[in-house]
């Protein structure tokens, strides 16, 4: 069997294929999703395509689902029963599976578990690093606020710190909001 | 009283206004619901969220319910067009190279003569061939160009129509991947004002009220009558009338560049909104009247016919039997919930649910309960008349 994954992520694409190494006896093709996707995808006559949800270019695959397109063998999107247990594991972490006709859907289950399991860590990763640097952008935001605050009404870092606290509590909204607001308007003064 | 949640998707795009302007606006809150927005990465994800029960409601390219029922695309499903969300609002645009030799050929980028761009194209195609971008195989825009080139001269040349994310299509134009291509805006405006392409044509040009996005729902769902689908159509409803409003323009603009667009500035996104399209970097404009309609001339109503004509492109396209094809299709927009659910609000409905496409020329009375409707031109660039009541010739 083989298989093509979509993933423009060097290190992504490397643990994908590896997991599917394991899971089956099976050629796994990484492409990037750049031009040509469609006709790139056709080249390697897949059984199976993956794609991650998030990837605007999923839209190219598209066309690979007419008969009349780059892939003699149309492909349809796994869906075995939208209200599967599979399918809906699958769109909650994110894969995107595009099948050949006539391919057994025993002989995808497996593929796809696996895809699935390693989508579901790949995504927990992302969230998490996008939560720190969401944090830590906000930090520097937060300390920005303080040192105008310090400078301009001659105050210490943690009285500086609770007047801003005070202030979101105040009109119920979040400190790097407030902190941000403080910013543009001292950009706006300046 | 605690508003019903609903989730609805969208693909972040000028004309997905409709639902952003709901939640914002307090129109969704005036029907009792919080809308929760899913900015969704594709049009396919999109798609595939509403037939997977993650979303309620999504705004899609009209034909993707309709090749949805067909069997076209990834998946089959019944979906529902509840209600067009817009008409019109598709540019078609060219790279500099193509802009250079069409300039050198005396064109004029008047933005409104298919026929004229289509002659002049053909004749600025680098080696008789023309490698053009759409969002999705599925679309208004794919529609569009295949009525275009097939009664053109650019039926001449190979013009290669290839799928290109729309995001992606300044980048796919810079990289010398495609020479033109046919979008929604902003990202006619943004191939512009970064320089790496110029307007040709305002998709109008081609047919001048082509129902562009739809509000869908999975059938089952739209026809629940526990599932609020009259106050989400109603919301939205609102909405667009909001739109259509001039003195709404900026407002709008803003709140799309801070909700839905948020890499695009506001004055990119209004130009859309105004019909005031800049066609080059160095700033010359075109005013394009009805470039996108969120209300006017019964703009949201779902016509049947809409959906038998877009079906029967479909049919013709792929090789599906026509007549089949246009039946299945028109059962995928709901004139019915349309009149179940805005006609108790006092809103003036036609007496018809379908009409002859391409027969208005001139904005035109037509017989509606309260005697209030005007339909706005619908023509097609090369006079076809499209007639649902006639068998498939």
């Amino acid at each position: 069997m083989t298989i093509v994954v979509v993933e423009n992520d060097r290190t992504r694409a490397l643990a994908i294929v590896d997991a599917l190494k394991d899971a089956d006896d099976c050629e796994v093709i990484v492409i990037g999703s750049d031009s040509g996707l469609a006709r790139k995808i056709a080249a390697h006559d897949p059984d199976v395509v993956l794609i991650d949800v998030h990837d605007p270019s999923r839209d190219k695959i598209e066309e690979l689902t007419l008969a009349s397109g780059p892939l003699d063998r149309p492909v349809a999107m796994f869906v075995p029963n939208a209200a599967s247990a599979l399918s809906r594991a699958a769109v909650e972490a994110g894969v995107s599976a595009y099948v050949v006709d006539g391919m057994a859907p025993e002989r995808l289950r497996p593929i796809l578990e696996v895809a699935i399991a390693r989508f579901q860590v790949m995504r927990q990763m992302r969230a998490e690093l996008e939560q720190t640097r969401r944090a830590l952008e906000e930090r520097k935001i937060i300390d920005r606020a303080k040192g105008l605050l310090m400078k301009s009404r001659g105050i210490g870092e943690d009285e500086a710190y609770a007047l801003l606290r005070k202030t979101a509590m105040d009109q119920n909204r979040r400190l790097a909001d407030v902190a941000q607001a403080l910013i543009t308007a001292a950009e706006l003064l300046a | 009283m605690k508003p019903v949640v609903l989730r609805a998707a969208y693909v972040p795009l000028v004309d997905a206004a409709p639902l952003i302007v709901a939640e914002a606006m307090g129109f969704a809150a005036a029907e009792g619901l919080q809308l929760d927005l899913v900015a969704a990465p594709s049009w396919s994800a999109a798609r595939d969220m509403l037939i997977l029960g993650q979303v309620d409601a999504a705004h899609l390219l009209s034909p993707i319910p309709v090749a949805a029922a067909l069997g076209l695309g990834g998946v089959r499903a019944e979906l529902a067009a509840v209600s067009v969300l817009s008409v019109n609002g598709d540019v078609i645009g060219v790279s500099r190279r193509i802009e250079e030799r069409l300039r050198a050929d005396g064109f004029a980028f008047e933005l409104n003569d298919a026929l004229a761009t289509a002659r002049a194209l053909a004749r600025a195609a680098p080696g008789g061939r023309l490698r053009m971008g759409v969002p999705f195989p599925f679309s208004m825009h794919r529609i569009l160009l295949d009525l275009w080139a097939r009664a053109t001269p650019l039926a001449d040349i190979a013009f290669d129509i290839r799928t290109v994310p729309p995001p992606l299509m300044r980048r796919a134009l810079a990289d010398d991947e495609i020479d033109a291509f046919c979008v929604g805006e902003p990202w006619g405006s943004v191939a512009v004002e970064s320089g790496v392409g110029a307007l040709v044509l305002a998709g109008r040009a081609i047919w001048a009220f082509a129902p562009e996005k739809v509000l869908a729902m999975r059938r089952d769902r739209a026809e629940d009558p526990s599932g609020n689908t009259g106050a989400l159509m109603r919301a939205i409803w609102a909405a667009g009338r909001w739109l259509s409003r001039p003195d709404s323009r900026d407002a709008a603009a803003e709140l799309m560049a801070r909700r839905a667009l948020t890499d695009v500035p506001a004055e990119l996104i209004e130009r859309a909104l105004s019909g005031q399209l800049t066609i080059l970097q160095t700033g010359q404009q075109r005013h394009v009247p009805s470039f996108v309609e969120f209300h006017a001339g019964l703009a949201t109503f779902p016509w049947r016919s809409q959906a038998r004509f877009i079906a029967d492109r479909l049919a013709i396209l792929h090789g599906l039997d026509r007549a089949g094809a246009r039946d299945a299709g028109a059962r995928v927009f709901r004139t019915d919930l349309y009149r179940r659910h805005l006609g108790p609000m006092g809103i003036d409905l036609p007496g018809a649910s379908e009409k002859v496409e391409g027969a208005i020329t001139h904005p035109t009375p037509v017989a509606s309960l309260r005697g209030g409707i005007t339909l706005l031109p619908d023509r097609f660039f090369d006079g076809r008349i499209f007639d649902p009541a006639l068998p498939v010739s």
